[in-house]
């Protein structure tokens, strides 16, 4: 696979275990965004689900009306665009800081748009990072080293 | 062709593309994502944009024509043609979509179509020089050399 090891690089470094890949749902209504932030993801060594928008991602998280017994699965990180269609990736930030099993999970929001009274908005209701569109490399880099320091 | 001819043709010709302005460093972070256990990422990611804008052309097309112009879904498929453009770092497009969005925003029809027709024309132009330059790392790799992406 690519990317480089788990936590393998500093030694006092205990939130994560050698081996242990995080997984990231990522959730997007684009589709080439999708399969960007997905690569970036798994070369970052990162273990990834996608949905295509917040409902999809609600079902999955397990708090959703489509969801069935037993299909929930964890979670490390969710990252979310802002704008989409339907509930919004604001919208999805709120719904699962307000679930009691869930709201322990880090958010990160990513929008196309540097709007500050947005990215304010996102932090103020909890969410971990704002990320400028397109992503990069360097930023899934710099999100995979938070993760990492969050993961006790 | 020889090898070296046609890897320094590849080289030439994508450095034409960035110089002029119709790739932009995200297509740069687009291939450095490309390793031997995704080798044809850049080819998939770009094939699916291809698709994903033919399609929203035709919906603005669509759009564009009915009587009564819904202006906020015609702003969301340039949206999203906006991001999925600078997502591959397709410059050119991603750059007559923002003037798309404000006669969107001003829900002014003849501005819309003029910059469909902008749209249409850098599509078309990064598509036929995408395409080119995919069509010389074939031939570089069917004469023996490995890709240049």
């Amino acid at each position: 696979m690519g990317g480089g090891g788990g936590g393998g690089d500093s030694s006092e470094d205990t939130a994560v275990e050698l081996g242990d890949e995080p997984h990231v749902l990522a959730v997007d209504d684009n589709l080439i965004d999708r399969k960007l932030v997905e690569k970036l993801l798994k070369n970052s060594s990162c273990k990834v689900t996608t949905a295509e928008n917040a409902l999809r991602a609600l079902d999955y998280l397990g708090l959703g009306n489509e969801t069935l017994e037993g299909t929930v699965s964890k979670v490390n990180l969710i990252i979310t665009d802002y704008c989409m269609p339907g509930m919004t990736g604001y919208e999805l930030l709120k719904k699962i800081k307000e679930s009691s099993v869930l709201k322990e999970v880090p958010v990160v929001i990513m929008s196309s748009e540097n709007i500050p009274t947005r990215i304010s908005q996102c932090l103020e209701e909890g969410a971990k990072m704002f990320m400028l569109k397109p992503l990069k490399q360097s930023d899934v880099k710099q999100l995979k080293w938070h993760l990492m320091k969050c993961r006790n | 062709m020889d090898l070296v001819k046609l890897q320094r043709q590849w080289v030439d010709y994508r450095a034409s593309l960035y110089k002029e302005g119709f790739l932009d460093e995200q297509f740069t972070q687009l291939q450095e994502l490309q390793d031997e256990n995704n080798p044809d990422f850049v080819v998939e990611v770009v094939s699916l944009f291809f698709e994903d804008s033919e399609r929203l052309l035709n919906e603005l097309t669509t759009a564009l024509e009915q009587q009564s112009i819904d202006f906020k879904r015609v702003d969301a498929h340039v949206h999203q043609l906006k991001g999925s453009s600078s997502s591959i770092g397709a410059q050119r497009v991603q750059t007559s979509c923002i003037a798309f969005r404000n006669y969107c925003e001003e829900q002014n029809v003849e501005g819309c179509l003029t910059c469909l027709q902008q749209v249409r024309l850098e599509y078309s132009l990064v598509k036929t020089k995408l395409e080119y330059m995919f069509q010389l790392e074939q031939q570089i790799l069917s004469a023996g050399g490995s890709s240049p992406m």
